[in-house]
């Protein structure tokens, strides 16, 4: 059973700037494991549409930073969604995307202040979004970080 | 200027069929080895600028990348080494020294090799560490000669005159001396924070004490050295003891060069010198000529901090070592340093670093044995430094007469350096010896905090099972002991120099 409590925590990828080496080996993990064969190689190599995609990288200079979704407590996408495809999953707190619901309205990408959603135009839906990896303990990308940059945040919601 | 005739050292070998064209080679290599073919659709190798760092290969994903050693290209391999040729012929091109970092990795023996310690059997009982207590706390400083006894109020005993200052440390390994500048700002975060969290001691080196590290100084021994980089009294005042350097295992006999490049606003600010000057640290310090020079600046520092801390002296293993040792002692210092010729640097001539000085082994022994003769043991506590790679390195050198022992490359090894010796390049992809921002952030200090203690602890551990199975319960009674010791393989001179007896040989 769910308790009201644990329906306020709050899990999230946040990745510390300073330590960031701009690796992206976070975006090759994420792709394994949402790949259907959890193979690195084949995943990257052989599957087709390549899967995963859910970190995005940026980087300038010796900064660099790789973005996920935060998971918001009250998230905008899925307050601007029109159907019902980005919802906010009261158990876990994981913010996931249904491909089957979504009509490609796009608008979580234009409410989104972090920029996460990315349109897929081919599939006139949206692009794959972090979804923590399931019920993972951690997620792949945290998992790979070989610099502990990439964290796994819990927190209770005030 | 004309192509190199010097062969690349390293090969690179890339596995296109697990090669999966993410790039994180080309991003990562600091030394821009990787390089993107546009036209390939694919990552190519400049092998000549491989410096077999190794850092390409353990971030490779997929595990398509290798870094090997080239084909060796003379027909000799005796006498004229391949080293030997290259040298040359980097030589012949540039007229310049050759520079070396790290120690001294000749193939010559190393006396710790031939060393073996004793267990207990039947006559004499081993004991468990995981049952009993095992007891590596050690004290660095000076003892006295003996213990007053005064009587206090209603004739209870008391100490008649306060103990000279002690350094106390949980385990016999200290961090030896690595400067910011000549290692990163987290290089050295990583180094203090598992001394504090171990309950050892941490070493400043010649490049002052940073404001993020002042939390940390309570286990720091603070370095005086020829060029004075960064002393100042709240320096002097902050430490857990000061030690005067005087020499340096890699480079007996001569000083030090930070270039400017690498004097960043925060290292100026550090070592308080203008921001791009080079940091010359002279080959002697131009007010020691004497023992009793010595003695000034050791009194000097002992008045600036009220006799509060241990103070002493670190000097290169050279030929007369045990004769300077004495007159170190004699001139008021607390501890000595012994760093052998197999102590690292961050930069040196090569020639030097390999070929100037003793091993650590034979100086130590004759150190100690030394100051026996003299009835001076107990007047100092001895620091051995100086190509330590495992606990049993540590407890040989106890044995042996250390009190502590000093790790550095080691303890960068923890880090993640792999010993690729090119520090003064200050291009490290590990993030260690570099102060370029891109590199720096490439060693997390809480990762490096974690993996430093690690090694502090999993060395104790194994100190203590050896020590178990010797059937003693403390490293008091194995220090100077050499009766643990025995050789295998060494002269008799060799045997006497080190005061041990041959393997074989009964108690």
């Amino acid at each position: 059973m769910v308790t009201a409590k644990a329906a306020r925590r709050r899990r999230r990828v946040a990745v510390r700037e300073e330590y960031c080496i701009g690796c992206r080996l976070c975006e090759v993990a994420c792709v394994t494991r949402h790949s259907r064969s959890r193979d690195v190689v084949a995943a990257h190599k052989t599957e087709s549409p390549r899967p995963g995609g859910g970190v995005r990288f940026e980087a300038a200079g010796p900064v660099s930073l790789a973005v996920s979704c935060r998971h918001c407590a009250d998230p905008l996408c899925v307050e601007a969604c029109l159907t019902g495809a980005m919802a906010r999953d009261p158990g876990t707190g994981r913010v996931v995307h249904d491909p089957a619901r979504c009509v490609g309205c796009w608008m979580c990408v234009m409410t989104c202040p972090t920029g996460v959603p990315r349109p897929d135009p081919a599939a006139h839906r949206l692009a794959f979004k972090c979804d923590l990896c399931g019920g993972d303990d951690l997620p792949a990308c945290v998992a790979a970080c070989p610099n502990a940059a990439a964290v796994l945040v819990e927190e209770d919601e005030p | 200027m004309a192509r190199t005739r010097v062969a690349p050292d390293f090969a690179v070998r890339r596995d296109t069929a697990r090669c999966i064209n993410c790039k994180a080679c080309v991003r990562l290599c600091a030394n821009g080895v990787h390089v993107w073919d546009e036209v390939a659709g694919a990552p190519v190798a400049d092998e000549s600028k491989c410096v077999g760092c190794h850092f390409c290969e353990e971030h490779c994903p997929t595990r398509a990348l290798s870094i090997e050693r080239a084909p060796a290209e003379t027909t000799s391999g005796g006498h004229w080494t391949r080293s030997a040729i290259r040298g040359i012929g980097r030589q012949a091109e540039t007229g310049g020294i050759l520079l070396g970092a790290m120690g001294n990795d000749r193939p010559q023996m190393a006396y710790f090799d031939r060393l073996v310690l004793n267990a207990a059997q039947v006559t004499n009982p081993s004991i468990d560490p995981l049952r009993e207590p095992m007891e590596l706390k050690t004290f660095i400083g000076s003892r006295p000669d003996r213990i007053e006894i005064a009587r206090g109020a209603g004739g209870r005993p008391r100490l008649g005159a306060p103990l000279p200052p002690l350094l106390e440390i949980e385990t016999p390994i200290m961090f030896s001396a690595m400067s910011y500048g000549s290692i990163s700002l987290n290089a050295c975060r990583s180094l203090a924070g598992a001394a504090g969290e171990i309950g050892t001691c941490w070493n400043t080196g010649e490049g002052g004490l940073h404001p993020d590290l002042e939390s940390c100084a309570d286990r720091a021994i603070v370095q005086v050295a020829s060029g004075r980089f960064g002393v100042t009294p709240e320096y002097l005042a902050r430490a857990a003891a000061i030690e005067i350097k005087v020499g340096q295992g890699a480079k007996p006999g001569i000083g030090g060069h930070l270039p400017g490049g690498k004097v960043t606003e925060d290292v100026s600010r550090t070592r308080r010198i203008p921001v791009g000057s080079d940091a010359i640290s002279p080959a002697p310090h131009h007010d020691i000529y004497s023992i009793e020079d010595l003695k000034q600046l050791i009194f000097a520092l002992k008045e600036a901090t009220r006799y509060s801390k241990p103070v002493g002296v670190k000097i290169a293993a050279v030929h007369n070592v045990a004769s300077i040792a004495i007159g170190i002692v004699h001139a008021g210092a607390d501890f000595i340093a012994i760093d052998g010729i197999r102590g690292g640097t961050g930069a040196a001539p090569s020639v030097i670093r390999d070929h100037v000085g003793i091993p650590i082994e034979l100086a130590l022994a004759s150190v100690d044995q030394r100051l026996r003769e003299e009835g001076l043991r107990h007047r100092v506590s001895i620091i051995a430094a100086g190509g330590i790679r495992s606990s049993a390195d540590v407890l040989k050198a106890i044995a042996l007469g250390a009190d502590a022992v000093y790790i550095a490359t080691a303890a960068l090894v923890a880090l993640g350096c792999h010993v690729c010796r090119t520090c003064y390049l200050g291009k490290c992809n590990w993030g260690i010896a570099t102060q370029d921002p891109a590199l720096t952030r490439r060693l997390n200090p809480e990762v490096g905090q974690t993996r430093a203690a690690n090694l502090l602890r999993a060395w104790s551990h194994e100190i203590k099972e050896m020590l178990g199975g010797m059937g003693v319960n403390a490293i008091e009674s194995v220090r100077g002991n050499r009766d643990h010791l025995r050789g295998v393989g060494l002269s008799q001179v060799e045997l006497d120099l080190l005061g041990i007896k041959h393997a074989g040989s009964p108690w």
